[in-house]
């Protein structure tokens, strides 16, 4: 899907607008952080409408060439997505993966944000980014090797443009932030995109990145995926603003769009990524959204947060959202329907049968990498555990008592 | 050798400058970050002169934010640069420790390979100046600790100015730790010549009776220690290990089953500090060939005192000499 190329041009803003935001929601009272409605971008309702405002009016010429096979597209994305997450939950119920930290309900807007992104641009994600790594052509059997404990990444970060994974919260802001100054010296017009949650905005690193980006004007686009939960913390916890508004005490334009809403996080993140192509700097998007499920699968929300929350949310569901659009709109007919549920399927099937087959990691992984120059603790400790490894091996042959190796 | 143009006379400091001008002239991925780096030339003018030569966009003078600096610099090391930041003072890195440890040191082991972190993050450290509260620390036990993470000090001049080029071309990240107290001492650097590995020690006076093992500001230390040992008979070797980690027990064990006896001198804490690591391998590797326990003299568990104090916190002359004594008593 080509939809980059799909995005209206609009002339650049008067030069005064840097610094002041971008008109959208600078009404909002602060505390406000539970109020999000009238400060959303929409451009699709729950019900599937498209829907026309002040507030979307910058934004919709964004999405104005997605036709409807492009609408069918992020509808596949987002449900095959969604059924790769499902198939990882249940693996890890079954005792195939460690761990595994749920994106249902964010599938808009990471779907909306990742097929924004053109190919040179290079992607920063915390580790919940499953629906973006699959924008980016990302094999989602690659993403389970670190959650079944045989590696700590899985992918090259270079085949895709898409880094590792990062677990401590909001560090990889900082990274994206130092590529996009790199970007920027190289002359090059890519543009960079940092994925981190409402939990993360509270770390020192996402502050950091706010005010590194701003100075030197970096490209890159901030990309908050608001789903109102940092684990048991609710945002009240983490601040007293709406979190797009942070962007303006930075010097930059901050966007709370419907995280739930594919079209209006395409059209959003099209406009940030074009901002920072243009060399307008950083952009914060605050993707208003819910985390469906529990944080990961050791969380239990039934702890936290009340039946009627996640119910109010279920009504905005994303993928339910499009698909009533496409069948309202008639973009489709029962077949598209019948052929992706046939694929998810599929999908799900590859995904259980590739983990089941994953090998465990060779012994000697342990040593491997540490150092690019190598290092003589490591050659030494490596010999170390050759030969206590090779005291087995004795110790089936000729009868030694274990214990007697490595030394 | 003075005759040679190649060779200059230069302060530690002038070293380490001299040395970054020539990487930021040879390699055009090379960059200077950090804090007052820029016009200023940092607060010991380590980059004095660098950013009026190589511009604003090479010479990057950073917001006041640690975390921030090394977080970025991994960025530009993931875009294909090699970043050298500059940490201003010892006590201020641990606002980067969490960069520095849980991303910079494991990327490469994570990627399985697949990227290189080549960064250099100098941070003068070390007491001795009169300096207040955190401008004294030695916290390199704290990084070498860590895997994934290169830790060398240099002693003298030359050393300063070929171990930072060598860290620069390392595709691992360095922790380079200048010693602040020694900026000022000149010492001949050959530009021109070829540099030992940089992880290899360096025996920098011959001796029979005991070794004395230091890196960075206590390597001059131990030179006058031994200078004035000798003057009671006694035959000091002084090792000088220019890197921490790793660290070239080979050549310490070579000395040891040497003189026998072995004493560790470094500015840090005693307690968990490099000089553990050191009495624990080598009593491990040389137990029948040591005539005495290997003795540590460093600083106290104590918080680093007030300048009016530091003298009797940090190693002296006659505190190593009395280890020395107290080795040779056995």
């Amino acid at each position: 899907m080509t939809v980059e190329s799909t995005a209206a041009r609009k002339p650049r803003r008067s030069a005064g607008s840097k610094a002041g935001g971008t008109g959208t929601g600078r009404t909002t009272r602060a505390g406000a952080g539970k109020s999000a409605e009238p400060e959303l971008v929409q451009l699709l309702t729950p019900e599937g409408k498209r829907v026309k405002n002040a507030k979307n009016a910058e934004f919709a010429q964004y999405v104005a060439g997605v036709t409807p096979e492009d609408l069918r597209g992020l509808y596949r994305d987002m449900v095959l997505t969604r059924r790769f997450d499902a198939e990882a939950t249940s693996l890890q119920r079954q005792g195939e993966l460690g761990l595994w930290a749920s994106l249902l309900g964010q599938e808009a807007a990471q779907i909306g944000s990742g097929r924004a992104l053109r190919d040179d641009d290079y992607v920063f994600p915390t580790y919940r980014e499953h629906g973006v790594a699959w924008c980016r052509g990302v094999d989602p059997t690659n993403l389970l090797g670190m959650f079944r404990g045989v590696n700590n990444g899985g992918w090259d970060p270079n085949g895709n443009n898409f880094h590792l994974y990062t677990i401590v919260i909001g560090s990889q802001t900082l990274h994206a932030t130092g590529y996009a100054m790199g970007v920027a010296m190289d002359g090059a017009d890519s543009a960079v995109i940092a994925y981190f949650g409402d939990g993360a905005s509270s770390q020192g690193d996402v502050a950091e990145s706010f005010t590194f980006s701003a100075v030197y004007n970096a490209p890159v686009v901030f990309f908050c995926q608001n789903n109102q939960w940092a684990i048991s913390e609710p945002t009240e916890k983490q601040t007293r603003v709406p979190l797009y508004q942070r962007a303006q005490g930075y010097g930059f334009p901050g966007v709370r769009v419907d995280g739930n809403d594919v079209l209006a996080c395409l059209a959003v993140t099209r406009w940030a990524l074009e901002r920072a192509r243009n060399g307008e700097g950083p952009t914060l998007v605050e993707a208003y959204t819910y985390r469906m499920g529990a944080h990961t699968t050791s969380d239990d929300p039934t702890k936290y947060r009340a039946d009627e929350e996640r119910e109010s949310w279920e009504a905005k569901d994303p993928i339910l959202r499009l698909r009533r659009h496409l069948e309202a709109s008639n973009h489709t007919d029962e077949g598209f329907f019948a052929e992706l549920e046939a694929e998810s399927e599929a999908l799900g099937r590859r995904v259980r049968e590739a983990v089941r087959a994953m090998p465990d990691p060779d012994h000697f992984a342990i040593f491997e990498n540490v150092y690019a120059d190598g290092h003589a603790l490591v050659d030494e400790e490596r010999a170390q555990f050759a030969a206590y490894q090779e005291s087995f091996a004795t110790e089936s042959d000729s009868g030694f008592a274990a214990g007697t190796g490595g030394n | 050798m003075a005759d040679s143009v190649s060779t200059k006379n230069l302060a530690l400091a002038k070293a380490i400058n001299e040395s970054l001008r020539r990487a930021l002239e040879t390699d055009p991925k090379v960059l200077v970050m950090g804090e007052d780096v820029g016009k200023l030339g940092g607060v010991f003018r380590v980059t004095d002169g660098l950013q009026k030569d190589f511009g604003e966009s090479r010479v990057i003078d950073t917001p006041l934010a640690e975390s921030g600096i090394v977080g970025t610099a991994i960025g530009m090391a993931l875009r294909g640069y090699r970043p050298v930041v500059e940490i201003q003072f010892d006590g201020f890195v641990f606002p980067a420790y969490d960069q520095i440890v849980t991303q910079l040191a494991k990327m490469h082991a994570r990627s399985l390979g697949k990227v290189k972190m080549p960064v250099v993050v100098r941070i003068p450290y070390g007491g001795g100046i009169g300096a207040v509260e955190h401008h004294s620390e030695s916290p390199e036990a704290l990084f070498a600790h860590v895997s994934g993470l290169k830790i060398v000090s240099p002693s003298n001049a030359s050393d300063a100015y070929w171990m930072m080029q060598q860290a620069i071309q390392s595709d691992d990240p360095v922790i380079f730790f200048e010693p602040k107290r020694r900026y000022w001492d000149k010492g001949e650097v050959n530009t021109e010549a070829i540099p030992g590995p940089l992880h290899k020690a360096q025996v920098v006076r011959e001796g029979t009776d005991l070794t004395l093992v230091a890196y960075g500001p206590m390597v001059k230390l131990c030179q006058e220690v031994a200078a004035a040992a000798a003057e009671e008979g006694k035959n000091l070797e002084v090792l000088d290990l220019r890197s921490v980690s790793p660290l070239d027990f080979d050549s310490i064990q070579t000395s040891v089953e040497k003189t026998r006896r072995l004493v560790v001198v470094h500015e840090a804490p005693v307690f968990f500090g490099s000089g553990a690591e050191i009495a624990a391998r080598i009593t491990e590797r040389c137990f029948y060939h040591l005539e005495a326990p290997v003795l540590r003299v460093g600083g106290y568990h104590a918080p680093y005192p007030p300048a009016r104090l530091e003298e009797e916190y940090l190693p002296g002359l006659d505190r190593v000499l009395d280890a020395v004594d107290r080795a040779l008593a056995y």
